[in-house]
């Protein structure tokens, strides 16, 4: 048991080396307290309260149907609270969109969708500019080009960046897709389950990429997951959400069978393999989801 | 049809000629406007998967002309006027979903398709050739007919000039350029605007029902062929432009009647284009003309 806590305590020790103490005392990125949000009359999830500095990869967890992305977009600004408090860049949500690289939950490009990796990349750094780019050579042009390949190179993308992006494989895809999100030099990546529908060895690669970028590059990283076992070794902090409440903190503090049991309102077991993944029994799933993956994963 | 059917080897006799005629230079001077303003739009509309949008708003075409003329307003009028409401309708009726509606879309088709067999039937038989609106002649273009094709397609590409990159992000990731302040939905309703007067140029020269042939095969040819955006576009307005006078010249000196011929240029090309794609893809790496030879 001790030696299956180990991940998660590892993945805390070395953050506080490499959050500098200048940073660290400065404001949140983000910051929500007893944050509330009603949909349609329901209350989706309430009494969240979670902060996440400079550098730091935070989880969001929880049944399906919950409100994971709604979270999401309410740091966006794009979703009022009902309750509560949000700050995002010490600013209102919304007012601070060029500092937020932001990637939509299932998205991707069939094979008809005819334009280059790099393309969708570069999108993301000047593709909201009105007017068409003139193909005159000067320094801003190169400096684009320039910042464009070096993110492309970050994420490993290099080799199929020039190939058109409906031809890539998922993997690939959501790799050229973080570049496009990273381009131009966020501060905070919100992720919608950039895992889903990826094959685990390109889990693994994606998870691995993310956390070098969040702990390497200082960007704070919020990720709705619906697994936490790729990223666990790369988490600083997890927030459960659950109807009504909300419980968040480090994962080895949050993992546990009385948080969730306390949480969920039935009895929840968290097991923990010798690999260190996680097995949660009487999961905290919302009633009526056929998801049927025989309880075998957090979320 | 055919003005002159000789055509000796002296090309460029035959093509001063050709352009001795002032009906003839007006044809060649509106193909040219109307090829590259329906190829500009008609790359947005592939990318975007409008397609359908674009067959909608061109069917329309048929009942605008065809009132219009009924109506003693002449013809132009008729075009500009029912493809641009048509496509307002298209924009008003998709709502707030992302995705094209194809069931209204095709409902308000419908009714205007019937409203066009309608206003021919009152005109009883006197409307000038239903088979001209439906498959476009390059006869009798006047002057003024070019001066408002070129003005319309001025402010068309000026319009998709300075909407170009946006419209181009919300096309291709319309989630995350709404994320970065880029107005998805606004921009969704120029497009069709702009759709719909590219569509009523185009439909005064293929033809309502082959507009498709300048405005959705030079762009999926080029497309086909490139996945760069800026070449990819150039390209396509290049093919359209060529498909245009490609079919003037072919219609001129033969009995056939120019719709036929741009399609089917078009066609060809991308016929062609597809080969060469399979060719790429069975030998990768290695250049076309390689494996050809």
């Amino acid at each position: 048991m001790i030696e299956a806590m180990e991940p998660a305590v590892r993945a805390v020790g070395p953050r506080a080396v490499r959050v500098p103490a200048s940073r660290q005392a400065a404001e949140p990125v983000l910051e929500l307290c007893d944050a509330a949000v009603r949909v349609g009359g329901r209350t989706l999830w309430s009494g969240v309260n979670l902060a996440v500095g400079a550098g730091e990869f935070t989880a969001v967890l929880g049944p399906n149907g919950v409100g994971k992305s709604t979270l999401v977009k309410a740091l966006l600004g794009a979703m009022p609270l009902a309750a509560g408090e949000v700050r995002v860049l010490g600013d209102r949500p919304g007012r601070a969109g060029h500092r937020i690289g932001y990637l939509p939950q299932r998205r991707s490009f069939d094979a008809s969708m005819r334009i280059r990796g790099i393309d969708v990349v570069r999108m993301g750094l000047d593709g909201d500019r009105w007017g068409v780019p003139l193909p005159i050579p000067g320094p801003r042009r190169r400096a684009a080009r320039e910042r464009v390949d070096e993110v492309v190179e970050l994420v490993g993308a290099s080799a199929y960046a020039h190939r058109p992006v409906g031809e890539c494989s998922g993997g690939e895809q959501q790799r050229l897709l973080i570049a496009q999100a990273l381009v131009r030099r966020p501060q905070l990546l919100l992720l919608d389950e950039p895992l889903d529908s990826l094959d685990l060895s390109h889990q693994g690669g994606i998870a691995a990429l993310i956390g070098r970028i969040c702990h390497q590059e200082g960007v704070a990283v919020v990720m709705v997951a619906h697994d936490v076992n790729p990223i666990l070794h790369h988490l600083d902090r997890v927030v459960y959400l659950a109807r009504g409440g909300s419980a968040s903190g480090a994962p080895q503090e949050v993992i546990t069978s009385e948080t969730l049991t306390g949480l969920y309102g039935t009895p929840v077991e968290v097991l923990r393999a010798s690999d260190g993944r996680l097995v949660v029994v009487g999961r905290p799933e919302s009633a009526g989801d056929g998801h049927g993956d025989g309880g075998g994963h957090v979320g | 049809m055919s003005a002159d059917p000789l055509w000796s080897w002296n090309l460029v006799g035959d093509v001063r000629q050709m352009w001795s005629y002032p009906f003839m230079v007006n044809a060649f001077r509106a193909g040219a406007i109307v090829a590259v303003v329906s190829a500009a739009v008609g790359w947005f509309v592939v990318l975007r998967r409008q397609t359908f949008a674009a067959h909608t708003v061109s069917a329309v075409a048929f009942p605008g002309a065809a009132g219009a003329v009924l109506l003693g307003v002449g013809a132009v009028s008729g075009y500009f006027t029912l493809c641009v409401t048509a496509a307002l309708v298209i924009a008003a009726l998709r709502g707030t979903g992302d995705r094209e509606e194809s069931a209204l879309t095709g409902t308000v088709q419908a009714f205007l398709l019937a409203c066009g067999y309608l206003f021919t039937a009152l005109y009883k038989g006197l409307l000038e050739g239903p088979q001209t609106i439906l498959f476009g002649t390059f006869l009798g273009i006047t002057t003024t007919q070019v001066t408002v094709l070129l003005g319309v397609g001025i402010a068309v590409l000026a319009v998709l000039a300075l909407i170009g990159r946006p419209l181009l992000f919300a096309s291709v990731d319309p989630r995350v350029a709404a994320a970065r302040g880029v107005p998805v939905r606004a921009l969704s309703v120029v497009f069709l605007v702009l759709l719909g007067a590219a569509t009523a140029e185009a439909s005064q020269i293929t033809g309502t029902l082959l507009v498709f042939a300048l405005m959705v095969i030079p762009a999926a040819t080029a497309q086909t062929l490139t996945a760069r955006p800026a070449a990819s576009l150039l390209l396509a307005v290049a093919l359209a432009l060529a498909a245009t006078w490609a079919g003037l010249i072919a219609a001129y000196c033969s009995p056939y009647p120019l719709g036929f011929f741009v399609t089917s240029f078009a066609f060809t090309g991308y016929v062609l284009a597809l080969g060469v794609r399979v060719l790429r893809t069975a030998v990768p790496g290695r250049p076309v003309g390689e494996v050809a030879s």
